[in-house]
């Protein structure tokens, strides 16, 4: 199964109530296989093709606004249109889930893979101090579990979540192993939902729109406090080899998964590698990074861009130790035997 | 006799109905916007929809109408009502979803939605002030705007040679199939308050009966933006706004209504 068809199979059997999208490359087969899967006589899950990202996005805020399980998927150039809405969206503290099948840029760029929408992933997007949780499959079983993780996370923190995937995994094929098909939800908080009011409460209402600054700082301080908890509760990783490694690569998604080929490559070569792949984007795992500093040489952060995600890896090892970032980019993807030089010329020069 | 001798439930013919809430209109004095709430209100009270009914607010004036309607209701972005309508009618078939927008959200910024939202014929109410004017942003030129019209963004009055002619879009979202119900009202005088009251309450029918979209453009007065009395703004309305943008129906039960020339 390809990791776009995994997310679109994997939507339905979470119980998504719908999903609003509009074409774009390369993930336009999300809303082709849901199209040609019929959800709603399967489960009753609407799909709608929007005539844009803005509307698709907007429809996602109407629908969870609702209280329902709602997703939108896109890549690059339409994530960019989507922004306003996020900030809404995140403003106004609603669950949802976007994922992101990142292509090259700036502008129209390259319909191949990229890594270089991490900044507007996990550094805000769009206006506003806001967060989304982010979340970066490298695998196509990864791209089917993730749904379902992502709509229990944005449903927790009333927050919406990003799959930050790519190119690559969303058009490679692998094996999967489904997740069995969840119910769809049957009930709505009353407490924030708006499902039309009822003598029992008083209305609802969904906005992200506080006039009173000292009301909109607390709205703020609120989303800031929800934030440190999505922090202290939800970093995600996966460490490989690390316990030994000299030379730590970090890296996340298909870089991760390349990475992961260094690490042996390198091992068979003497060489002590490791992998620390990022799971989480945000929260990012600075503490759990740092900690290897008291064991690693050297820390090479390799992602598809020119040098984003690395910027966090500077913040997690503090200088305690050696950075160094090695990226390719506008489509381009690193070899394992590309980076494994790579790495070599870095040891050979710094001894 | 003081006035509590008057304030007496006795003497009460006419009350503000319990679908306003108490908070203070934000409005200006003499502005179309309250009127145009509470007839909004009056229409959902009496078809006892309160618990079936969502909202969605714009960007613009009416951008905290949540605070006047005791109803469950979304504020949208700019222009994204249609869409944010769509998200939760597609989803609660069977509740009562409207948008209540002005016209720069609607028919500048929000043009997209607006007429796609239409021509999928999303079975939910539109309701569309028009008073040819940026109102919360200070009187700038709207899409609405008619020729010669001044704006504080057309100082000069509006030129149509550079800033093009004034969107026709309710004539626009009529020809589109999938819209059930157009019309055009206002709520300066009595009689128009109540066509525009029947109209409300024939677009909730329509949806109620799954008919389609309904889509009810209300001229209105913006006296502050146009610099004018509420009494000269709506002289000013009759006189300039309803020759370019006629009062009437101008599609019912699917079909576009013939014009009669007088």
């Amino acid at each position: 199964m390809k990791g776009n068809e995994a997310v679109a199979e994997a939507a339905i059997r979470a119980g998504a109530d719908a999903y609003f999208g509009y074409p774009i490359t390369p993930q336009s087969e999300i809303l082709e296989y849901l199209m040609a899967e019929k959800p709603e006589e399967r489960t009753g899950m609407i799909v709608l093709q929007a005539e844009s990202e803005v509307a698709a996005i907007n429809m996602v805020y109407g629908a969870a606004a609702t209280g329902k399980r709602v997703l939108t998927t896109s890549s690059s150039p339409g994530i960019s249109l989507m922004q306003e809405g996020l900030s809404y969206i995140a403003g106004a503290e609603l669950p949802c889930l976007v994922v992101n099948v990142v292509r090259g840029g700036p502008g129209l760029g390259t319909i191949q893979p990229s890594q270089s929408d991490y900044f507007q992933a996990v550094k805000g997007g769009g206006h506003g101090d806001y967060k989304l949780i982010v979340l970066a499959p490298a695998s196509v079983q990864e791209m089917a579990d993730f749904v379902k993780l992502g709509f229990e996370l944005a449903f927790k923190y009333r927050n919406p979540v990003m799959i930050l995937s790519d190119g690559v995994i969303g058009q490679m094929m692998e094996k999967v192993e489904l997740f069995d098909q969840q119910p769809r939800l049957t009930t709505f908080d009353p407490a924030w939902t708006i499902t039309g009011k009822t003598a029992d409460r008083e209305r609802n209402i969904i906005t992200s729109l506080e006039l009173d600054p000292a009301r909109q700082e607390k709205h703020n301080q609120k989303l800031q406090a929800k934030y440190r908890q999505v922090e202290s509760h939800e970093v995600r990783f996966e460490k490989i080899e690390c316990e030994d490694a000299d030379y730590v690569l970090v890296a996340y998604g298909s870089s991760a998964r390349i990475g992961q080929k260094v690490v042996k490559l390198a091992r068979e070569k003497g060489i002590k590698a490791g992998l620390f792949r990022l799971i989480t984007l945000y929260p990012f795992p600075y503490e759990e990074i740092f900690e290897l500093t008291n064991s690693a040489k050297l820390f090479l952060a390799i992602e598809l861009s020119t040098g984003q995600m690395v910027e966090d890896v500077k913040l997690a090892v503090k200088d305690r130790k050696r950075i160094e970032f090695y990226g390719r980019f506008g489509g381009m993807i690193y070899s394992p035997d590309e980076i494994l030089s790579v790495l070599e010329n870095i040891i050979n020069e710094k001894s | 006799m003081n006035i509590k001798d008057i304030i007496k439930p006795e003497n009460i013919v006419y009350n503000k109905t319990k679908l306003m809430t108490d908070n203070i209109l934000s409005y200006c004095p003499g502005c179309g916007h309250g009127t145009a709430h509470r007839i909004l209100m009056e229409v959902i009270d009496e078809m006892g929809i309160q618990q079936d009914t969502i909202g969605v607010s714009p960007v613009g004036c009416s951008v905290v109408a949540y605070d006047f309607m005791n109803i469950d209701m979304a504020e949208a972005a700019h222009g994204r009502a249609p869409a944010v309508a769509t998200g939760i009618k597609r989803l609660w078939p069977d509740k009562y979803v409207f948008t209540y927008q002005g016209d720069g959200d609607l028919a500048a910024i929000g043009t997209a939605e607006t007429i796609h939202t239409c021509n999928r014929g999303e079975n939910i109410v539109i309701i569309f002030i028009n008073n040819g004017i940026y109102g919360m942003t200070g009187g700038q030129m709207a899409p609405t705007t008619i020729p010669g019209m001044v704006s504080s963004t057309s100082p000069y009055g509006r030129n149509i040679v550079t800033m093009g002619n004034p969107l026709k879009i309710t004539e626009l979202v009529a020809l589109l199939p999938g819209v059930y119900f157009v019309t055009r009202q206002s709520v300066h005088k009595p009689g128009n308050v109540r066509r525009a009251k029947k109209a409300i309450r024939q677009a909730f029918e329509n949806q109620k009966n799954k008919k389609g979209l309904s889509f009810i453009e209300i001229v209105s007065n913006c006296n502050s933006g146009w610099k004018m009395s509420p009494v000269d703004a709506n002289i000013w309305m009759e006189e300039n706004m309803f020759p370019y943008y006629p009062l009437g129906d101008l599609k019912f039960d699917g079909k576009l209504v013939e014009k009669t020339s007088k």
